[in-house]
């Protein structure tokens, strides 16, 4: 199994797992990456945000992986234009990023990302 | 420099736009399985054009479409073009139309990493695939530069696009913002879409706007190369490429009366050429909308149809005033062979009132059209000349006799009326007379193409009975007119009057005379008579007297003795 497919099913399998977590609970936060394909930079953007959750957000994340050449309807109905584009739909406000997420800086500030006091 | 060939215009599939006029300047309509990029500033109708496409498309020519709209709500689209009698709510439902509204809001975008556009072709192919499209419409694409910059990757992304849209063989239309000066559009989308380009145009001159589209290029095809003016109304959109007639129309022998004897008597063979252009030329108050009226009169009364384009004055107001010189349009028009179209001129461009006067002309199938006045029209000469060039030929290649009245003014001929001749095959010239402290009307034919013609300035008059030409007086000075002619007719009355007075005087002299004479021979005959008698008389009185002496002679011998 490629790195990629293996970062995919990670993807769907952290997503499985934080799938009891309250739909806008404090602190959690839902992400759809919308991929098409496997291309290079789909599987990219799947492990950049993996590893950008598991860095930051450590079981505060709910990742869904959403392949438009399976299901194309998507596309139209969730305005996704460039791929891959992420989707964070919770907390609010929803916020959209394109991109292969190789930059870290540029994600946390895209996503109004503040780090827990700690 | 492409040398167009028949053979490849004709080998070149084409998917009619169904927009009228302009799959007549492109022989056919757009590329078919090519993107058409559409270029305009705003408000020139680039989206409505391509909402055109889609709609004929999946109305008319059974081809499916589908609208991916970067600009507008499908909710928006729906309710502007629903006034055009385009119902997308339907089509939508029948399966026939998509419209995907792509939603690009830079403010909405972060970007981190590398990214392609390939949602976007996910999008189009599955709305293509689902409905089996043969066209799309993206408009306007240019809104991508501005959600996501101009960077190599959107350009990488449009020529992936482009090349994708003619690999599925969907006839595509892109509709992209005219840039500044020089530029076609704002980003220069006409470097990837290169088959076929078409700009659009919106001008103002005089407070009159007029738009106007051009076929930059073609690949592979002919096509119109001048600059058409379009019209969008109730209608949708209309181009009109009336320059395309040409002079290559068919003529006709037969003859049409102009409505008044005098002026068909004046014309060699008695009225107008059918399908000729006639001018009527006049300052005021010498009866054009009369001479009109009796044209439009005479068809109608043949049981022809007619329209009258009236630009001064109103339906009613022409029917009530032409009852005054015995014309009753007005039943005309209830039976339907008559029609007025009134309108001010300023209300609309030149090409406006072009193309409704055509548009009516098409709708009502008219054997005669009047259009009066046409010096109402308001715009530069060329353009004027250009406009009526363009109804003229329409006319012609319908075989639709035309009379257009012009006012001019005073007896100079302007130059406006020198350039609008070559255009007319007959031109009556209606004049003032001025002599004598009045004012009277004379018309005479200045030319007409193709006949004889009288040479005479002919007096007439406008009355009860409609136009009547006078016979010509011809003085000293010239034809006379009014009074002066009538003081002719009197003194000319006066000499015959005496002429035939001397006449009746030697005639009755002559009697006397001849009587006289008769009298004296019947007199002289008498005379011989009676003389004859008088010696008929004498003749037999002498022989009674020889009787006599010869019986007194033998009485005396017997006397004598004689006896044996």
């Amino acid at each position: 199994m490629s790195p990629a497919r293996k970062a995919m099913k990670v993807a769907a399998a952290t997503a499985e797992s934080l799938g009891n977590a309250a739909v806008g609970a404090d602190g959690v936060y839902h992400f759809r990456l919308y991929v098409a394909g496997q291309t290079p930079k789909s599987m990219a953007a799947i492990e950049n945000l993996t590893t950008l959750c598991d860095t930051h957000l450590p079981g505060r994340h709910r990742i869904e992986v959403l392949d438009l050449v399976l299901n194309p309807e998507l596309a139209a109905q969730d305005q996704i234009m460039a791929i891959p584009t992420l989707v964070r739909s919770l907390p609010p406000p929803l916020k959209r990023m394109i991109g292969t997420l190789s930059d870290p800086e540029r994600f946390l500030i895209g996503l109004d990302y503040s780090r827990p006091a700690t | 420099m492409t040398i167009h060939t028949k053979t490849t215009a004709e080998s070149l599939s084409k998917a009619p736009s169904g927009i009228a006029g302009l799959d007549e300047i492109t022989f056919g309509g757009l590329p078919t399985g090519r993107p058409t990029l559409i270029a305009g500033a705003a408000g020139c109708g680039k989206t409505l054009f391509g909402l055109t496409f889609l709609v004929k498309g999946a109305t008319v020519y059974d081809e499916p479409g589908v609208l991916m709209s970067f600009e507008e709500r499908a909710g928006d689209l729906i309710a502007n073009v629903s006034s055009l009698g385009y119902d997308l709510p339907r089509l939508i439902a029948e399966d026939k139309l998509i419209i995907d509204y792509v939603r690009v809001e830079r403010s909405e975008i972060e970007q981190s990493g590398e990214y392609d556009l390939e949602g976007l072709f996910v999008r189009l192919g599955y709305a293509i695939d689902k409905i089996g499209a043969k066209r799309v419409v993206l408009d306007t694409l240019e809104s991508l530069f501005s959600g996501l910059g101009d960077g190599p990757v959107l350009r990488a992304e449009l020529r992936r696009l482009f090349q994708w849209l003619k690999d599925r063989g969907v006839s595509a239309v892109i509709t992209a913002e005219r840039g500044s000066e020089g530029q076609l559009t704002r980003h220069g989308l006409e470097e990837y879409v290169s088959d076929c380009v078409i700009a659009l145009d919106n001008r103002v001159d005089e407070q009159i706007t007029t738009r106007r589209l051009r076929v930059l290029k073609y690949r592979g095809s002919a096509h119109g190369t001048n600059e058409y003016p379009f019209l969008i109304d109730a209608g949708g959109i209309s181009v009109l490429p009336v320059t395309s007639a040409g002079l290559s129309h068919s003529i006709s022998d037969e003859v049409v009366s102009s409505g008044i004897p005098g002026i068909d008597a004046m014309l060699g063979i008695g009225g107008y050429y059918k399908g000729s252009s006639i001018l009527l030329s006049g300052p005021s108050g010498t009866g054009k909308t009369t001479f009109g009226s009796r044209f439009v009169n005479a068809a109608c009364v043949a049981g022809q149809r007619a329209i009258y384009f009236s630009f001064e004055e109103s339906p009613e107001q022409i029917v009530r005033n032409m009852q005054s010189v015995g014309l009753d349009l007005g039943a005309h028009v209830k039976n339907g062979l008559l029609r007025f179209e009134s309108a001010r001129p300023s209300l609309f461009g030149l090409e406006m009132h072009l193309v409704l006067m055509i548009r009516q002309i098409d709708e009502f199938a008219p054997s005669v059209v009047v259009v009066d006045p046409i010096s109402a029209f308001r715009g530069s000469e060329s353009e004027i000349h250009a406009t009526l060039l363009r109804l003229v030929d329409y006319l012609k290649v319908k075989g639709i006799t035309v009379v257009f009245n012009n006012l001019v003014n005073g007896e100079q001929n302007d130059k406006n009326e020198q350039s609008l001749s070559s255009l007319m095959d007959v031109w009556i010239g209606l004049h003032d007379l001025e002599a004598n402290g009045e004012r009277n009307r004379g018309l005479f034919v200045l030319k007409a193409r193709g006949m004889s013609h009288s040479n005479q300035i002919r007096e007439y008059q406008l009355g009860p009975d409609g136009v009547t030409l006078i016979e010509p007086y011809i003085g000293q000075h010239g034809v006379l007119t009014g009074s002066a002619r009538i003081v002719q007719e009197a003194q000319e009355e006066a000499a015959a009057q005496e002429r035939r007075d001397e006449v009746n005087r030697r005639q009755r002299e002559f009697g006397e005379k001849r009587k006289s004479a008769e009298r004296q021979i019947a007199e002289t005959r008498e005379a011989l008579a009676r003389e004859e008698a008088e010696l008929l008389a004498l003749d037999t009185v002498d022989q009674r007297r020889e009787e006599i002496l010869a019986a007194g002679r033998f009485a005396a011998a017997t006397r004598r003795g004689a006896r044996t």
